[in-house]
């Protein structure tokens, strides 16, 4: 069943792959951002109640919902880097971990700007701000251990684990708000049933959405190259690559 | 797959379920220190499973909408006072409902206003009042447009007056 998905474990075909697929989330998240924003912070209606604060909603909501998603990739690759023992999974956890770290910043940075005009705080010690919290610290533990090991191999193990056992944060931020009282709201976009918010708000937002999508799978595709450049340093191929490189 | 694997995938899979029970047992021991606020409900007639009321004199938070005609502004200072009841949809108070009144000494946020969440931080001085420190707004998740929310007003008009004559009634 998953045999179309073997070539793909082999690093050098990865790293031409991805190189393909590069240019494509690039523009992809250059025309999504830009018409996304652009409509989102200059042409959606303001809020009945919050008026004009309502709209950092467009970067809360996206970098918010992307640190778990991010997250949740992550663990995936964790899972089959421990099992299956894919070299390539492991480095597609290591490259993601601080672009999800910076996401998961974002949010809360962006949450607290929005909770000191709306609610009257930057912070307030909830179930769903210290949950997200908790995920950032889980980011900075999974970045920390892939570098305080010289073996790249354990560095991803001990890693791998600590991303599998963080997993089960995710349905707690997720639920946070249903299960406890909390002072955060409820979601308001949800992947089933209709968005509690009007149409000509919500097209914004998931274009912005799929903008930061991309850009995230562009950076990802990034650090994924380096990575495969980086453990596989003293093989042919890519010492073929440099000094193709170096004679242009 | 080869039982290298599959032993592995086993080990894995049954640590993370393990931990997962682990995890929710001890947040459903948790649940209830979790919450962020007190409801009126539960300040006057104790939290739902274990009727534990909190003690006069206790520092807590409470959480509930302002009861619209409570609002009571001291002309000459800050000080502000208002009734709060728990959070229902749809939004129709009865005078027999819980109610906690809040004294407050000080710069309200901007959403405050009659019928929105509010989540105030305070010391419980009797069964029923809180002198709070902190007084911080709640909105919902429901976003639209000014000129939506009007025409949303106008159509349950009669539903709002419907509301609070049962208020006045009680």
């Amino acid at each position: 069943m998953w045999k179309w998905l073997h070539p793909y474990a082999n690093p050098e075909k990865s790293y031409h792959f991805t190189g393909k697929l590069l240019p494509w989330f690039n523009y992809l998240a250059l025309i999504f951002l830009t018409v996304g924003l652009t409509w989102a912070l200059l042409f959606a209606p303001p809020d009945y109640q919050q008026g004009e604060s309502f709209r950092i909603f467009y970067l809360h909501v996206p970098a918010s919902i992307l640190s778990m998603g991010i997250y949740l990739g992550m663990a995936i690759a964790a899972l089959s880097s421990l099992v299956w023992q894919l070299k390539l999974a492991d480095a597609s956890a290591a490259a993601l971990a601080p672009v999800g770290a910076v996401f998961t910043a974002i949010a809360l940075f962006t949450g607290a700007a929005w909770g000191k005009p709306m609610w009257g705080t930057w912070w307030v010690w909830d179930a769903r701000i210290t949950s997200e919290l908790i995920l950032l610290f889980l980011y900075l533990g999974v970045i920390a251990l892939h570098n305080a090991f010289e073996d790249k191999n354990l560095a991803g193990k001990a890693a791998g684990i600590l991303a599998l056992v963080g997993a089960i944060n995710l349905p707690i931020i997720h639920y946070s708000v249903e299960w406890w009282n909390t002072l955060h709201q409820g979601a308001t976009v949800s992947k089933f049933g209709k968005p509690a918010m009007a149409a000509e708000m919500y097209w914004p937002f998931l274009i912005c959405f799929f903008g930061f999508s991309f850009l995230v799978a562009a950076i990802a595709s990034v650090r994924f190259r380096t990575e495969i450049l980086a453990r596989n340093s003293v093989r042919p191929w890519v010492k073929a690559l440099v000094l193709a490189k170096e004679d242009k | 797959m080869n039982p290298r694997r599959k032993k592995r995938l086993t080990i894995v899979s049954s640590i993370l379920l393990g931990l997962a029970v682990v995890a929710g047992l001890v947040l459903y021991a948790l649940s209830q220190n979790i919450d962020l606020f007190y409801t009126p409900k539960e300040i006057l007639q104790g939290k739902e499973d274990t009727e534990l009321r909190p003690v006069i004199g206790q520092r807590l938070r409470i959480g509930g909408l302002v009861v619209p005609g409570s609002v009571k502004r001291n002309e000459d200072s800050l000080k502000v006072s208002f009734k709060l009841a728990d959070m229902r949809m749809p939004m129709v108070f009865n005078e027999d409902d819980p109610m906690v009144t809040v004294h407050y000494d000080g710069i309200l946020p901007d959403l405050f206003r009659e019928g929105q969440g509010i989540v105030a931080n305070g010391i419980l001085t009797s069964e029923s009042i809180i002198d709070a420190s902190e007084v911080l707004a709640k909105h919902d998740e429901n976003y639209m447009p000014p000129e939506l929310a009007d025409a949303m007003k106008e159509g349950s008009a009669d539903k709002a007056m419907h509301g609070k004559s049962a208020y006045n009634k009680g």
